[in-house]
């Protein structure tokens, strides 16, 4: 590593003891005082290493349980590790969430006051700093109602100015960007590269991959307590969805056999109706995607099936099919083109997708498997725009209904 | 490179969450302003806002007092009785409010607990720190009281603060006990609800330490709020009252309620010293 180190974490362990009968009083612990002794061991982290630069932007990724969050808890000082070892160089932004210590009791100027205080600055700098936060979030008229009286847009806006002021050298983040309308994601968006251009040094938990691939300059799988891959932000990417995605067809213990195992994605296309390539459809107009594969070797149950994700890593459909051979059974042949031809309605919002291509054999207990990430992509292209990411053929209505009597 | 970057720049070691966790003078700057922020919106958070915190012990007052003249009367024959109450009211008002409501304080603030790294302890200390500024404001009216009803300041008003003192620590050690341990046991609220009914008549307040049969002063002067009070009234109100080492027949029957005043106090610490690293975990 030859930037200076800002986090260093060396076999850090965690577990939890889940009751598995929770003892809530002491009555119950009197009844049974042995039973209260009965926990599971839950093994969140198991011994991880990894060292994050100065100025880095850094990425953690994993499915739900993973330990991605718990990790960020012991991070931020929130849960102690059980073994192990944290350094950090810098100031810690003590948060990992946006408008955690919000009081909606408290006016607008107290809450900044407060949290300026809890992010380590002294109340005299807080105060100095009041103004441009109420500035940022455009508050600045609002700044003696109390939260409760704030709509959420507001919060959001206070929260992130306020979390923007503080010097902080190193911030956690868990999940902000999935909060808020699109303008707040934008904005969010901006600060963040904001955030980046300052040198922030910023470690940042998300699902949304889209998120890590824009902005982390590195990045991190974790599974079950373990770290399954660490760099690129696209390859980890790649690691992820391949993740999820053999998890939702064939369980993990495929996991092992993936990667590009006995077949070859020759091509993957979109044609129009005339049977032309294009590299976008019209909103409304099917998707007619087609895609050619070459099997190494001979065999049968092999499945090939598409994942198609928006821009923002949200997966808007999946379809797949198994493949027939030229004898109509489901065996093909060493070297046979197998050639894919799918057509389905689009509903989806204007916007760019993503298509990823996997194949599999025997519910990925075979030897044959691949998994392109983005394989392909497209547009879907339209003039209006409604929000929301699908947008849907109707009709509506909304009027006074005209009197009978009249 | 300034002296700032180069310190910025080296490794420290994070040691996890603690009672005191981020430094003494994020500790002192958090525990204040919450304080005072809290204190504020019950004051100026509704039109009588400060007027209701003191009309509760008034009225309390006003019941106990035609009680105990009037119907039982045990107050009949003590010098100054009224203002005595008075002042004992207000005072165990802040022990009782205070610990009361510190019980739930830290599983109140989940949010807090578990989303930042927050200083745990600075929670219960907060809200015994805010029940002080209440009591404090109270206490004024309560000697303007004592001056009207015509007793003389004596030089001895000079250790009534050593005596709130005493009090103050004792209610914060119960406070960070009863915090920390609700967090794994909900029922210490409601068993700690009774308790203060129960060390409110082991206070001497309503009566004179001097009635009790001698059989039982012994064990009202376990309870280490007794000989506080007692010293209370011998410094501000009645001088010529038995100190607390009077009631207790000399300095040895002071042991056990000294001992208990410690115990607790090391235990609050002890308690919260020992969750605070998993109250996040626990919630």
């Amino acid at each position: 590593m030859d930037k200076p180190l800002a986090i260093e974490v060396r076999d850090l362990k965690k577990s939890f003891r889940i009751p598995v009968h929770r003892v809530d009083s002491f009555k119950e612990r009197m009844v049974r005082p042995f039973a209260a002794r009965d926990y599971r061991e839950l093994r969140a982290l198991d011994g991880i290493s990894f060292e994050v630069g100065q100025s880095e932007f850094f990425g953690i990724v994993g499915r739900n349980g993973s330990g991605k969050s718990t990790l960020l808890k012991l991070l931020a000082s929130i849960y102690r590790a059980d073994a192990g070892r944290i350094r950090m160089a810098g100031r810690l932004a003590p948060f990992i969430e946006l408008g955690v210590g919000f009081n909606v009791e408290l006016t607008a100027r107290e809450n900044i006051l407060l949290n300026g205080v809890m992010m380590g600055l002294t109340p005299g700098e807080t105060r100095e700093r009041l103004d441009s936060v109420l500035e940022f979030a455009e508050l600045g008229e609002f700044a003696d109602l109390k939260l409760k009286n704030y709509s959420s847009g507001m919060l959001v806006r206070l929260a992130f100015s306020t979390m923007m002021e503080t010097d902080a050298d190193i911030l956690l983040i868990d999940e902000v960007l999935a909060v808020g309308d699109a303008a707040f994601q934008q904005k969010c968006a901006d600060a963040f590269r904001e955030m980046k251009a300052a040198g922030k040094t910023i470690v940042l938990v998300t699902h949304e991959m889209s998120t890590v691939e824009e902005y982390c300059h590195r990045a991190m799988l974790i599974e079950g307590g373990h770290i399954l891959q660490l760099g690129d932000p696209e390859a980890v990417g790649r690691e992820y969805l391949r993740l999820n995605f053999l998890s939702e067809t064939g369980g993990a213990e495929a996991a092992a056999g993936a990667g590009s195992e006995g077949v070859r994605l020759l091509d993957i296309w979109l044609e129009d109706a005339g049977g032309e390539r294009v590299a976008g459809v019209g909103h409304g107009e099917p998707i007619r995607l087609r895609a050619e594969l070459e099997l190494a070797r001979d065999a049968s149950g092999v499945a090939v099936g598409f994942t198609t994700d928006n821009a923002d890593g949200v997966t808007m459909f999946q379809l797949g099919s198994g493949i027939s051979g030229s004898d109509g059974t489901a065996r093909v042949g060493a070297g046979e083109r197998v050639k894919v031809s799918a057509q389905l309605e689009n509903p989806l919002a204007p916007g760019r997708y993503y298509v990823h291509c996997g194949v599999q054999q025997d519910q990925g207990k075979g030897d044959i498997s691949l998994y392109e990430h983005r394989a392909l992509d497209f547009v879907v292209f339209g003039s209006e725009r409604d929000g929301g990411v699908l947008q849907l053929e109707h009709e509506i209505e909304a009027a006074v209904e005209a009197e009978a009597g009249r | 490179m300034n002296a700032g970057e180069a310190a910025a720049s080296e490794l420290r070691e994070v040691t996890g969450p603690s009672a005191l966790g981020g430094g003494w003078r994020r500790f002192f700057s958090l525990l204040w302003l919450m304080a005072v922020t809290e204190f504020r919106r019950i004051y100026f958070g509704t039109v009588l806002g400060y007027v209701w915190s003191l009309i509760r012990p008034l009225l309390f007052f006003a019941v106990l007092l035609f009680v105990f003249t009037q119907i039982i009367r045990i107050g009949s024959g003590v010098p100054n009785y009224p203002v005595l109450l008075l002042l004992g009211i207000v005072l165990f008002q802040f022990f009782s409010e205070t610990t009361q409501e510190a019980v739930t304080s830290v599983v109140g603030q989940e949010a807090v607990v578990r989303k930042t790294q927050f200083p745990r302890l600075v929670i219960p200390l907060a809200v015994v720190l805010t029940g002080a500024f209440n009591s404090g404001l109270n206490l004024i009216v309560v000697i303007v009281f004592i001056l009207a009803w015509g007793v003389d300041p004596t030089w001895t008003w000079l250790l009534f603060p050593l005596a709130l003192l005493f009090l103050f620590i004792f209610t914060t050690a119960i406070a960070m006990l009863l915090s920390a341990l609700y967090v794994r046991f909900r029922d210490v609220a409601i068993i700690w609800s009774v308790l203060s009914t129960v060390l409110f008549y082991g206070t001497p307040i309503l009566y004179p330490i001097e009635i009790v049969p001698e059989q039982y002063r012994n064990f009202i002067l376990l309870n280490p709020l007794a000989p506080i009070f007692e010293q209370i009234r011998v410094w501000v109100i009645d001088p010529s009252a038995p100190t607390a080492v009077d009631a207790a027949g000399g300095v040895l029957g002071l042991l056990p309620a000294t001992a208990i005043f410690l115990g607790v106090c090391f235990l609050g610490v002890w308690v919260f010293r020992r969750e605070a690293p998993r109250i996040a975990e626990e919630l």
